[in-house]
This record gives structure tokens, C-alpha cells and sequence, in this order.
């Protein structure tokens, strides 16, 4: 299936959660600091293993950086 | 220095260093140190980091012992800010947020009505909301009643290094608020946040200031020493400002030297 993940369409397996995205960035699921909204909402660091994509999903994976 | 009370929690620095514009990290975590600040603001975007690819901010301000502080910078949207303050608390395990609602890409200044709307929100969801605002002492207010934990009115836009523009209306703003007021937006040096702590802020926000000086660790503790001078100015008490002359020497006892030259 296709989603959006950070503005890109990336190609993910049916089935794929929140973790598989983060694989695809190379983020550790442990990373510190990083969040995840999908279709807008946020999904909980708790529920990244079991919070399912649907096709035509939109992902931000987001970090801290530099600002204000 | 007397401490800053924010929404019950104590600090013991009147500076927080807002984190945009170093060079890199290691500038940021040694202008920290100079600042001896507690808080940084951080904001969030999506990874990989395009400007500092290299290292995680987050592992840099907890090596120095300073807190995070996220902001909504960016947000447009009472939804925007809203739901980046969630991701924030999502990353980073903070309820405190510093919103930022822009209504204009040029002079970055807040968007009055989506900022109150994303407040009250965030109130509401049990967030330590620190607003960025105008300068307008009824803004302030409205802020305020809806249970922000501070207000931080702009002394000039964002980056402008104007230093404050209405320290007329920050004066208001001071005068009549329940809550600290933290000047955010538009020190330029180190009398700039002096000025603001004479006049009654309780902290400065201060980035640019810092992040873009020649050398910023060296004006980190400018800044520093600049709110420690006016905080304590402030606490001392200027005297009045007088139209004329005011002869601190008394002129009692003085000698008559003026001898009239038939005398002599």
C-alpha cells in the first residue's frame, strides 16, 4: 500500500504499523525526543507497535531541532 | 537573585534561551552553560533534522541539565498549535508548552484570535501554556482569564533586535498581570533584557540576541548579567526622572571665594 510519510510516498506492506514507518526513516523505536501523528492525530509511543496504517495514510514523524 | 515562580515551579534563572539560530550544537550548549539557563525552547519538525543533521538537540540540553521547553513556531492554526503541542508532550513527556500562533510570514506577529482559541484548548487539556503575544495589555488579559501560566508580549518582532518598541504598553501589562510576564521577541543586547526586568518583567526569552551576536557565548552572559543588573535595579528602586538638575552636593557650609577686588 501506498502512504504519505513526511510529505513523501513511500511503498509499506499491508498490515505495516507506525514502527515499520520509523524502520523506513532508520529511527530507533526507542529514539528520544520523537513523535508521530497519523491522519493528524497522535499515536502514543504505546501504540506504535499496534497502530495500523491504512492505505493513503498520512505519517509525520517529527524531532526536536534548533528554535524560538 | 530572588527565584521565578511559573505555575508553582521555581526557577532560579530569569533567562530562558530559546535555541534558534546557533551554528551548531556545541555553540548552543555553551551558551547555555553562560546563560546558566534552566529552560531552552525547542521546536519541531519533521526528521531528519535539515539543519543540524548531526547529533540530537535533545541529547545536547540534557548533557548541559537544561530543560526542554517546545513552542508551536510555525503554526498558523489554533489546530496546528494544538495538535503540535500534543506532539510535543508526546516526545518529550512535558506538559509545558510556549504557543506561538503567526498570522503574518513577515512581521511574525501572533495571531490574536487563533492564539486565544489554542490556549484555552491547551488549558484545558492540562498544559502549562506560555503564550507568545502582542504587546496589547487586553490580549494579555484574555490570556490570562483563560489560565495561561504566563504571558510573554513581544518587545519588538521576532529577531528585529528593536528592543521594546511600548515598554508604555509592556508597563500595562505588567502593572495589572497575575501571572509572570516574560518579555519575549526583540532584545538585541544585553540592555534590552536589563531595561525589561527594570521595567517589571519577571524573565526574558532570548534567542536571536544570543544565537546571532559575534560571539554568543560571550553574549549569553551578557544577557545573563543584564537581567541580573535590572532585576536588581528594579527591586532597588530608580529614582524619578526630572526635567532639571538636581545637585546631589548640599550647599551648605559652602565657602565664600568670591573676594570683590577692592578687598584685596
Amino acid at each position: 500500500m501506498r502512504v504519505t510519510v513526511n510529505g513523501e510516498e513511500r511503498e509499506l506492506q499491508a498490515g505495516a504499523t507506525v514502527v515499520s514507518v520509523l524502520e523506513l526513516l532508520d529511527v530507533a523505536p526507542a529514539a528520544r525526543g520523537v513523535a508521530v501523528a497519523l491522519d493528524g492525530e497522535v499515536v502514543s509511543r504505546a501504540r506504535w507497535s499496534q497502530a495500523q496504517l491504512r492505505d493513503g495514510a498520512l505519517v509525520e514523524v517529527v524531532s526536536a531541532i534548533q528554535g524560538g | 537573585m530572588d527565584p521565578l515562580i511559573i505555575a508553582g515551579r521555581e526557577l532560579r534563572s530569569r533567562l530562558i534561551l530559546g535555541s534558534g539560530g546557533f551554528d551548531n550544537h556545541e555553540l548552543l550548549a555553551a551558551a547555555c552553560r553562560e546563560a546558566e539557563a534552566e529552560i531552552c525552547t525547542v521546536a519541531l519538525r519533521r526528521l531528519p533534522d535539515p539543519t543540524h543533521p548531526r547529533g540530537s538537540i535533545v541529547d545536547v540540553l540534557d548533557e548541559v541539565g537544561v530543560e526542554v521547553l517546545p513552542n508551536t513556531a510555525g503554526c498558523f492554526t489554533a489546530r496546528d498549535a494544538v495538535t503540535t503541542a500534543h506532539l510535543a508532550r508526546e516526545a518529550f513527556g512535558t506538559d509545558w508548552i510556549k504557543l506561538e500562533v503567526i498570522g503574518d510570514d513577515r512581521t511574525l506577529l501572533p495571531d490574536a484570535v487563533e492564539l486565544v482559541a489554542a490556549a484555552e484548548e491547551l488549558v484545558d487539556e492540562g498544559f502549562t501554556v506560555l503564550p507568545y503575544t502582542t504587546d496589547d495589555p487586553v490580549l494579555a488579559r484574555r490570556l490570562e482569564d483563560v489560565g495561561c501560566a504566563a504571558v510573554m508580549p513581544l518587545g519588538s518582532p521576532i529577531g528585529s533586535g528593536m528592543g521594546m518598541c511600548n515598554p508604555y504598553n509592556l508597563s500595562i501589562i505588567i502593572e495589572r498581570a497575575r501571572v509572570p510576564v516574560v518579555l519575549d521577541a526583540g532584545v538585541g543586547t544585553a540592555s534590552d533584557a536589563a531595561l525589561a526586568l527594570e521595567l517589571g518583567c519577571d524573565a526574558v526569552l532570548c534567542a536571536s540576541a544570543i544565537s546571532r551576536a559575534h560571539d554568543p557565548v560571550a553574549m549569553a552572559r551578557a544577557v545573563r548579567l543584564g537581567i541580573e543588573a535590572g532585576r536588581l535595579a528594579r527591586g532597588a528602586g530608580r529614582i524619578p526622572r526630572r526635567r532639571y538638575a538636581e545637585a546631589s552636593t548640599s550647599m551648605a557650609g559652602m565657602p565664600a571665594l568670591d573676594v570683590p577686588a577692592a578687598a584685596e
